[in-house]
């Protein structure tokens, strides 16, 4: 397969994941109980011709698949509906604060890399050191440790004691700093166990005798070698793990008050504002799988098997 | 002559969990300038340690030199820092490796990793390191090296790998090469290729080589001196004529006479070294050998016999000077000839003639479709495996399977089986067409046909107990009780020549040769009428290679059974089978009874093969014209005759018209236009 085709192939696989997961949440939202028309307007004064025209004006009386075609159209548009709070439509929204998201998911994407692999690296080489047994406690308190119960201990530390950096907003690098790092630590610690693990079995292959016997110093063994292949399996979770950030902003953006895309999908939720719901949720799908289509492509490149079988 | 390396009383230590574990022992040796030495012994007898200790790898592995001195060029690398090893280490000794493609870094190029090496040297430019990585490349025969420079590990072949690995061990030319078993995971005509290769750039380059294998024939061809190496301790240690002439030690006897040749006596049975060998941690007293030694008296099994100077050699054995002036000793596997086995061979070839066949295979094919795993490449192509193969196996007999890997042997052997769908073709078994039956019918046949695989601990989950390993056939074709069942499975523990207090053990409880034995165990449980062995004696090590085809033999006698036997050495595919087909690039090109094929081969290819074979006797290096170049893919096989390409007597119509396979003596198939 040449690598044009590859890539075909990953950019259709990528749309289709897509279209199925805008399915997949469309469908979620139209199964889920509780009439959502009652829940936009009061109780006490509706009257069934008003619910029953609500509906027809929303098209909620439309079988799903119609439902369904008539909302992906108008997406394709970019026309991703309107709050049913404040009547608001959905996608200048969304492109209002997803850049305080964005900013949020970069740094604690790189974050996460940063530590993960440095840490993971360094405690594989030095395995049973006292490098090591940190980078485990590390790991260990970053898988472990919910994000909203670390965010509130920065506060704590950092805002309340220290006074080193603001506790909430979104704007300047200085609010960035606490939130990221509470977010990235969580993907800091599968980064660390996943590179350590995967630089343990290298480290054990034979071609790293090979290379010793050659003469050449451990630390081209190590960091040009052993590193470049421990590498190709990690980047698979690095992967994952952005998705995973993507996620834990509606955590986060909520314990910072952040004004974020994850703030307004938790809004949107309390309210039970469902075209919000739907729209964010449909462009955080978007979100993810061109990351994850970016992900697997750096992939093909790193890895010359990848990119050269056949 | 001067010595290069001396080794002088090495003792090496694993740090393990649980202490300090002996790996090898009191081994001194040395190699001269200009010399070949070869370390042969068993799997398990320290060959590997003694050559990684001398650079010190063993370092990384947990591994230390608790005595003894290695020098070089008046060096002791024993005492040497890690850091002033760097200037020994690929420079003035090199390394070669078993698996050439482990042993690159799978994420660099060739070229990469060979220039990486050359620029250690401080001497060179960018420029220079990479134009004298094209010399390399070109002296160690690799076609258009430039190409191959920039090219990734996995997209060469073993053989190609192998040469390679070979440049890039010259880089800065060494004054030893150690190579450790560098020809054990390659074809027979790649090895051939390899040792000529080897023996060639000694020459050249003015190097000394040690030699690890655990190929007599190897070490024959060879070496100039050999040492024997059991249990992490040396045994014997002569010249090599010395060694074949008279070998003083009870296990170097035991291992040259495990060797099959291509003369010997097909109706004996092979010679075996009884037991295995002995794990580390528990270790005999006394002598290491004594268990397994034929000779061994109560002294041996108290007193640890030194090793001293008999009869101008080294050898650790109390009794040698009389025991090679024994009877006994001279006699060839004497005490194991088993006269009632060769009148039985004789009367079942005899009736065999007349015999129906067990398996009718009629122009079978296998293709498999390649290049079309996106939707958006359009054309597919296909992978030859198996293409147009006819013969039959005949009930009772063995029928032998050779050829280099990728020829298509292990496909054939699956879709025999039906383990996989038929491209074109039939097979029938006992007359039925298999492709003809329902899953049912198929699974009922199935109890007929058993296999037993290369690695057998592969192929059986390693958390069942081996009674359950065993019985687990019992358990899917019929319906036992659990007492009947357990009763069946200590029959066969013991059938197998297992002990039956195995039962309840775990594979990895035992040895290589004993999982074989589990796995022949399992595969006998449901009385098949046929057994599918592909390479299932390949990984094993000589001595214990016969015990396991010994067995697998008696079997046959006595059960009556059929064998598909698959295998690339070809000396134990002679000698168990009555006949033989060889493939070539997914043809059948030969066929023809074992003794036939081996004395008259008529097709080229097989003679090509058969010359590859390394001779145990270092009397008899012959000027070999092995097999040139490697077998092209079968995703693009050549036209005509598809061994026109390495052929020495092609012509121009086998480069254009496909020879048939026909029978030129009765019972004796070729596919060749101008057969030998
Ligand atoms: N499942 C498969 N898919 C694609 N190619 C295969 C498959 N199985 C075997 N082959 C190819 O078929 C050829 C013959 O393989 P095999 O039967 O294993 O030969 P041998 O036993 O002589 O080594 C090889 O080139 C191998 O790569
Ligand atoms: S010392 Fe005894 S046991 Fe050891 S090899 Fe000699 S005869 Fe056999
Ligand atoms: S047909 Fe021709 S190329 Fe093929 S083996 Fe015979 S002589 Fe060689
Ligand atoms: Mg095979």
């Amino acid at each position: 397969m040449t690598l044009v085709n590859k890539v075909l192939l990953k950019i259709s696989t990528a749309f289709v994941s897509i279209i199925g997961s805008s399915i997949l949440v469309f469908s979620i939202i139209y199964l889920l109980p509780g009439d959502p028309v009652l829940s936009m307007i009061d109780p006490s004064v509706a009257t069934p011709e008003m619910v029953a025209n609500l509906r027809k004006e929303l098209g909620l009386n439309q079988p799903f698949y119609i439902q369904f075609s008539e909302y992906f159209m108008n997406v394709l548009q970019g026309d991703f509906g309107q709050s049913v709070v404040n009547s608001e439509p959905v996608l200048p929204k969304i492109v209002e604060h997803f850049p305080a998201t964005l900013a949020l998911t970069i740094t604690s994407a790189v974050l996460s890399v940063v530590i993960g692999v440095t840490f993971g690296v360094l405690s594989a080489i030095y395995r049973n050191k006292w490098i090591d047994i940190i980078a485990r406690i590390i790991g260990l308190f970053g898988i472990s440790m919910p994000t909203f119960w670390s965010g509130i201990l920065l506060i704590l530390i950092f805002s309340v004691y220290l006074n080193w950096l603001p506790s909430i907003g979104s704007d300047g690098w200085k609010t960035l700093v606490l939130p990221s790092l509470s977010l990235g630590l969580v993907g800091a610690g599968f980064i660390i166990r996943m590179v350590r693990n995967s630089m343990l079995d290298v480290i054990n292959e034979q071609f790293i005798v090979t290379l010793r016997a050659k003469g050449l110093s451990e630390r081209v063994v190590m960091y040009r070698h052993a590193l470049r292949n421990a590498l190709i399996p990690a980047i698979t979770i690095i992967g994952l793990n952005i998705g995973e950030l993507l996620a834990g902003t509606v955590v986060i953006e909520t314990v910072f008050s952040r004004q974020g895309i994850g703030r307004i999908v938790a809004d949107a939720i309390m309210a039970k504002d469902l075209p919000v719901i739907q729209g964010v949720v449909f462009f955080s799908a978007i979100v993810y799988v061109v990351i994850n289509l970016l992900v697997d492509l750096s992939y093909s490149f790193i890895d010359p098997r990848v990119r050269r079988a056949h | 002559m001067e010595k290069l390396l001396d080794i002088q009383h090495l003792k090496v230590d694993f740090t393990m969990k649980d202490g300090d574990l002996t790996a090898i022992k009191d081994v001194s040796l040395h190699i001269n300038i200009g010399e070949t030495v070869c370390i042969v012994g068993e799997s398990g007898s320290g060959k590997s340690v003694t050559s990684k200790a001398i650079m010190r790898l063993i370092d990384y592995e947990n591994g230390k030199i608790s005595a003894g001195s290695i020098v070089l060029d008046g060096m002791d690398l024993a005492q040497l820092s890690q850091k002033k090893l760097r200037s020994i280490c690929g420079k003035k000794v090199a390394m070669i490796f078993q698996e050439p493609m482990a042993a690159f870094d799978p994420v660099f190029t060739i070229g990469s990793q060979i220039i990486e090496t050359i620029l250690e040297n401080k001497q060179f430019t960018k420029l220079q390191a990479k134009e004298r990585a094209l010399y390399l490349l070109n002296r160690v025969g690799i076609s258009d090296p430039a190409l191959r420079l920039n090219q990734y590990p996995n997209e060469l072949s073993g053989g190609m790998l192998q040469r390679a690995m070979i440049a890039m061990a010259l880089a800065c030319g060494p004054d030893l090469l150690i190579a450790d078993e560098p020809t054990t995971a390659l074809d027979v005509t790649i090895q051939a290729q390899i040792l000529k290769l080897l023996q060639e750039i000694k020459e050249e380059f003015g190097m000394s080589i040690l030699l690890i294998t655990h190929d007599m024939g190897v070490a024959a061809q060879m070496a100039d001196r050999i040492i024997v190496m059991y249990a992490g301790r040396i045994v014997e240690y002569a010249t090599v004529s010395q060694m074949f002439e008279l070998p003083h030690h009870p296990y170097t006897r035991g291992l040259l006479q495990s060797i099959t040749t291509i003369d010997s006596d097909r109706s004996k049975k092979l010679y075996s070294i009884n037991g295995s060998i002995p794990g580390l941690a528990d270790l005999p007293p006394g002598c290491q050998f004594h268990p397994r030694c034929p000779f061994a008296t109560e002294r041996c099994s108290m007193e640890l016999p030194p090793l001293r100077e008999v009869n101008d050699r080294y050898t650790a054995c109390w009794y040698a000077e009389d025991l090679v002036e024994s009877f006994d000793w001279k006699q060839p596997s004497g005490e194991t000839k088993n006269d009632r086995h060769s009148i039985k061979e004789i009367v079942l070839s005899d009736s065999k003639r007349g015999s129906e066949p067990l398996f009718t295979i009629q122009q079978l094919s296998k293709f498999y479709p390649i290049g079309k795993k996106s939707p958006f490449s359009r054309n597919s192509s296909y992978l030859r495996a198996v293409e147009n193969v006819t013969f039959t196996i005949e009930k009772g007999e063995t029928f032998g399977l050779v050829g280099e890997s990728g020829s298509g042997k292990s496909t054939l052997g699956r879709v025999l089986l039906q383990l996989e769908k038929p491209t074109s073709g039939k097979v029938f078994f006992q007359g039925q067409d298999l492709s003809k039956l329902d899953a049912k019918e198929l699974r009922e046949k199935r109890r007929n046909m058993q296999m037993i695989y290369q690695d057998p601990y592969g192929s059986v989950n390693p958390r069942w107990k081996v009674g359950d390993i065993i019985g687990e056939p019992l358990q899917v074709h019929d319906s036992l009780s659990a007492k009947d069942k357990h009763d069946r499975v200590q029959d066969l523990l013991e059938v197998v020549g297992l002990n039956k207090s195995s039962f309840n053990l775990y594979p990895h409880e035992f040895s290589g040769g004993q999982r074989q034995r589990i796995a022949i165990a399992r595969a006998i449980a449901l009385n098949p009428q046929f057994i599918l062995a592909d390479e299932a004696v390949s990984a094993l090590d000589v001595s214990v290679q016969a015990q396991i085809v010994n067995l697998l033999q008696d079997l046959q006698r006595e059960r009556d059974l059929t064998y598909l036997f698959i295998a690339h050495g070809l000396n134990i595919v002679r000698h168990v089978s009555d006949r033989i087909g060889v493939m070539y690039l997914g043809q059948m090109v030969e066929m023809a009874p074992s003794e036939t094929l081996f004395l008259h081969p008529a097709h080229h290819y097989t003679k090509g093969l058969i010359d590859s074979i390394p001779i145990a006797d270092p009397a008899r290096t012959r000027e070999r014209i092995s097999l040139k170049g490697e077998i092209p893919s079968p995703a693009n096989p050549p036209a005509g005759c598809r061994f026109h390409t390495r052929c020495p007597a092609a012509t121009a119509r086998c480069r254009e018209e496909q020879p048939i396979f026909r029978e030129i003596h009765t019972g004796h198939w070729v596919a060749c236009h101008d057969p030998l």
